[in-house]
């Protein structure tokens, strides 16, 4: 489509592109107008949030309100997921209660989001863990990580741990 | 009713007291310096002319500059005129207080142009119902009949046909002000307004009983 709309030029001479530079100008409009909304978040940012990462082992403390009461709720679980940017970033952290997993969203900022911690460091190799859920008991297990990859000891190799097995559950099948 | 112009930022969110997360619009106002008052004598009417961002003098046609020239105003762009019953506390060259017209709380409309869609079928455009996609059947996503024969021999006007979406004129009403800084003219409107982000809006307060 660009190249339709280009002027005629000889073969191997080009013009400036007039478009592409019109293009550069409106991504640099665009940046100068983020920067607004940066600027708008940045208060409502939280500067002490743990690094997350996929597959961690977390304990969430959600603030709720109970008949005109507040108090703390811890929930813990697996991090199968990050999702959003700034202060819309949104973690969704899976457990299995009684048999029934449960997968809850929540919004990193939030006031009501008192205190992250981390438990267990996972070691996985995707950004979505939703294979879990298709997966019960032994099979969800995930590998942890042991220190940073340059320092781990030769003999710790991750492999001479027994990796989540591939066969499916009795229940799933 | 006197309104302020300004630009679509973009979303985000915000948290309220409680703690929920509220949908924000920001806005960035423009100048919304008075650039020219219509009267009963010389225009038949009586209205403010607003002028929203400052521009380079080549955006603007001659008449226009003409027109702020002979105020000696800066080269605004756009010039958007609003109707006032009363013009008496209005001044060619002064800004208008956008904490005079908005306040936080309130109810504004929000206007723009929506995002262009290009010529679109009756589905998207209208909402339709469509054919099965398979099992042998023909009809897709075209539209079905557009009449009956002899009775009453003619296609209704206004039925729903293909055509152009979008790029029109949307008022989106009853928007709550969230925050307003005059100071840095940013805008905080809950949910969403139409346009692109660097789009032109018109804000105005909403005739609600709700409204102060």
């Amino acid at each position: 489509m660009a190249d339709r709309l280009r002027p005629c030029s000889g073969p191997g001479k080009r013009l400036p592109d007039a478009q592409a530079m019109f293009k550069q100008l409106q991504i640099l409009e665009r940046l100068a107008m983020n920067q607004i909304i940066r600027e708008i978040e940045a208060p409502l940012l939280k500067d002490n949030l743990p690094k997350l990462n996929i597959g961690d082992t977390v304990k969430v403390f959600v603030k709720i309100k109970e008949g005109g009461k507040e108090r703390t709720q811890g929930y813990e679980g697996v991090v199968i997921k990050r999702h959003g940017s700034g202060v819309s970033s949104t973690v969704t952290v899976r457990r299995v209660f009684q048999g029934i997993g449960i997968e809850r969203v929540f919004l990193l900022h939030s006031p009501r989001v008192e205190k992250i911690t981390v438990q267990r460091r996972g070691d996985v190799r995707r950004s979505k863990l939703y294979y879990l859920r298709e997966r019960t008991g032994k099979a969800t297990r995930i590998k942890e990580k042991i220190g940073h990859k340059k320092d781990a000891p030769v003999q710790a190799a991750p492999a001479q741990q027994a990796p989540p097995t591939e066969k499916k559950d009795a229940a799933e099948s | 009713m006197i309104g302020l112009l300004g630009k679509k930022v973009g979303m985000t969110m915000v948290f309220d007291q409680e703690g929920l997360s509220v949908p924000v619009t920001v806005i960035q106002l423009g100048k919304n310096i008075v650039t020219q008052k219509m009267t009963k004598e010389t225009n038949g009417y009586t209205a403010v002319q607003v002028g929203g961002f400052q521009v380079k003098e080549k955006r603007l046609n001659k008449p226009e500059m003409g027109a702020l020239k002979k105020r000696e105003l800066p080269a605004m762009k756009p010039l958007k005129e609003f109707r006032v019953d009363d013009l008496s506390g209005y001044n060619v060259g002064e800004a208008l207080k956008p904490e005079a017209i908005v306040v936080e709380g309130a109810l504004v409309d929000v206007q723009g142009r929506s995002i262009g869609k290009g010529f679109q079928g009756t589905i998207k455009r209208y909402n339709a119902g469509r054919g099965p996609m398979s099992h042998g059947s023909k009809f897709h996503r075209s539209m079905g009949s557009i009449g009956a024969g002899t009775t009453p021999g003619r296609t209704f006007k206004g039925l729903h046909m293909p055509g152009d979406m979008g790029n029109e004129t949307v008022t989106v009403r009853h928007l709550k002000v969230v925050r307003l800084d005059a100071e840095k003219g940013l805008l905080l409107v809950r949910g969403g307004t139409p346009g692109v982000d660097g789009g032109l809006l018109v804000i105005k307060p909403s005739k609600t009983k709700w409204n102060p």
